[in-house]
């Protein structure tokens, strides 16, 4: 799989089947819930990490995948184990470690919090394939300038990437292997040397647009299909649940 | 080897901030779409979508910092030096998108925050430096090797310093400890900084060598040859 293919798992389950700018917007109220909810109700985190247990059951995607896709928060984690001993407040005691309360729990809602969003946006990024989110933002009414950059973007950074892979095997090739930043020399030429050609390339593109009649627009009609109510109320049932919940603690709290 | 997230996950900065710097955001790629189209009109979608994937490209492209750590590009002063900081911009903010809609790279609600941060802030005051440090070196390669390996560590320590703003407005209460953090936060991203500046120096002047009109910050003049090269 090349590295521009996302992160999507090819399946048909009932969440790979929902269309995408239902999944989009579940995503947007689902990661707002998670963001309202008052750190102290650990009972609605335990809910919400439960509600995106079953949605990867459902999708059948391998939890160890989960948790291997969820490294890219690692550094947050960090500031998340540093926020204990930072922060000002009364301490408290834990094993041998004298930490802050506030900075615990601080620590706590950035650890939870970050862990679910990321989380939720995997379940999106694993059942929903590149061309269906693009045309799921295209029927939210994203502007359609940007779609069509992201597309022909996703459409040549295989191009761009294979060129690049291409390069670095040529370097090995040749005994390149720098280990310390002063080495990197060939690198960042061959990396000059990519931006000309995807240049040139462009520039070779839009000649081949042009000399088909392009002026401006793509002529192509690629709406996507509209989801019907059904859909829209499948997929935002577990966002509606974790808004109640939110909202529920925000009042009691 | 690891490859570092720098996007900002869910609920770092709070709803109000996020949704201030989302309108921000959107204000910015507003005006970087018009900006784009006013100097390539209708070659913006090729152009533009071309020199995005060449950003992606690019930071898929992991470079050694010392012997087993290896860092990649943000790629924010490598665009403006390349394609000028509205054009810049705009591929930066797509590339973005496309990593937290397709691989989970940041949250949705910090897109906003993400984009001012790493396209908006890092194109614009990397170009900022490539134009004035370009006033005041020789108009040569190694000028203007210099020129783009300050740009890129202005950039990168900038964008990092929009982060602490954000963090400052509406993050966690870190009390006094707050000097502190934003202290090692600015100071890692100087260590990055120097690495994305040995990289985009070499990119650049790699460019400026062979087709000097494809840089934007040369504005269309080559450099000048040294009596070395020109033998």
């Amino acid at each position: 799989m090349s590295p521009v293919d996302g992160l999507y798992r090819p399946g048909d389950s009932p969440v790979h089947r929902l269309r995408p700018q239902v999944k989009i917007v579940a995503l947007a109220a689902f990661t707002c819930a998670i963001a309202a909810t008052p750190r102290e109700a650990v009972w609605a985190f335990a809910v919400y990490a439960a509600l995106i247990a079953g949605l990867f059951a459902l999708a059948r995607v391998p939890f160890a995948w989960v948790l291997s896709r969820s490294l890219v928060e690692s550094p947050f984690l960090v500031l998340a184990l540093a926020f204990p001993f930072m922060v000002d407040g009364p301490p408290v005691h834990l094993w041998f470690l004298h930490v802050s309360e506030p900075g615990l729990w601080a620590g706590w809602n950035l650890l939870a919090k970050a862990t679910l969003g990321v989380w939720a946006a995997l379940v999106l990024a694993a059942t929903t394939p590149i061309a269906g989110v693009l045309a799921g933002l295209s029927r939210l009414r994203c502007p359609e300038i940007l779609l069509q950059i992201t597309a022909f973007a996703i459409r040549y950074a295989h191009l761009t990437v294979a060129e690049v892979t291409q390069m670095r095997l040529a370097r090995l090739a040749r005994c390149d292997d720098p280990r310390f930043l002063w080495q990197a020399g060939a690198l960042a030429r061959s990396l000059g040397v990519v931006f000309i050609r995807s240049f040139e390339r462009g520039e070779r593109v839009w000649q081949a647009m042009a000399a088909r009649g392009y002026t401006g627009r793509l002529p192509l009609d690629v709406g996507p299909a509209p989801a019907s109510a059904l859909q829209w109320s499948a997929a935002l049932a577990a966002p509606a649940l974790a808004g109640a919940i939110a909202a529920w603690t925000a009042v009691i709290a | 080897m690891s490859d570092l997230a720098l996007h900002i996950p869910v609920n770092v900065i709070d709803g109000p901030t996020s949704l201030v710097f989302a309108l921000l955001a959107a204000v910015a790629v507003g005006a970087c779409v018009l900006m784009a189209r006013r100097h390539l009109d209708e070659r913006l979608v090729p152009l533009a979508g071309l020199a995005t994937a060449f950003i992606f490209a690019a930071q898929m492209l992991n470079f050694p910092v010392a012997a087993g750590v290896s860092g990649h590009l943000l790629g924010g002063a490598l665009a403006a030096a390349l394609l000028g900081p509205w054009l810049g911009a705009l591929c930066v903010t797509v590339v973005i998108v496309i990593q937290a809609l397709l691989f989970a790279d940041g949250a949705v609600t910090a897109l906003g925050l993400n984009v001012v941060n790493m396209a908006v802030i890092a194109a614009f005051t990397g170009y900022g430096v490539i134009l004035l440090a370009l006033k005041v070196l020789p108009r040569t390669r190694f000028g203007l090797g210099v020129a783009v390996f300050a740009a890129a560590l202005v950039s990168v320590v900038a964008a990092s310093a929009g982060f602490v703003l954000q963090f400052w407005l509406g993050g966690e209460e870190v009390g006094q400890s707050f000097g502190a953090m934003a202290a090692a936060i600015l100071g890692t991203h100087v260590l990055v900084g120097i690495g994305e500046g040995v990289i985009t120096a070499g990119a650049v002047t790699a460019v400026a060598a062979a087709r000097p009109d494809l840089v934007h910050a040369l504005r269309g003049t080559p450099l000048a040859r040294t009596a070395k090269e020109s033998v």
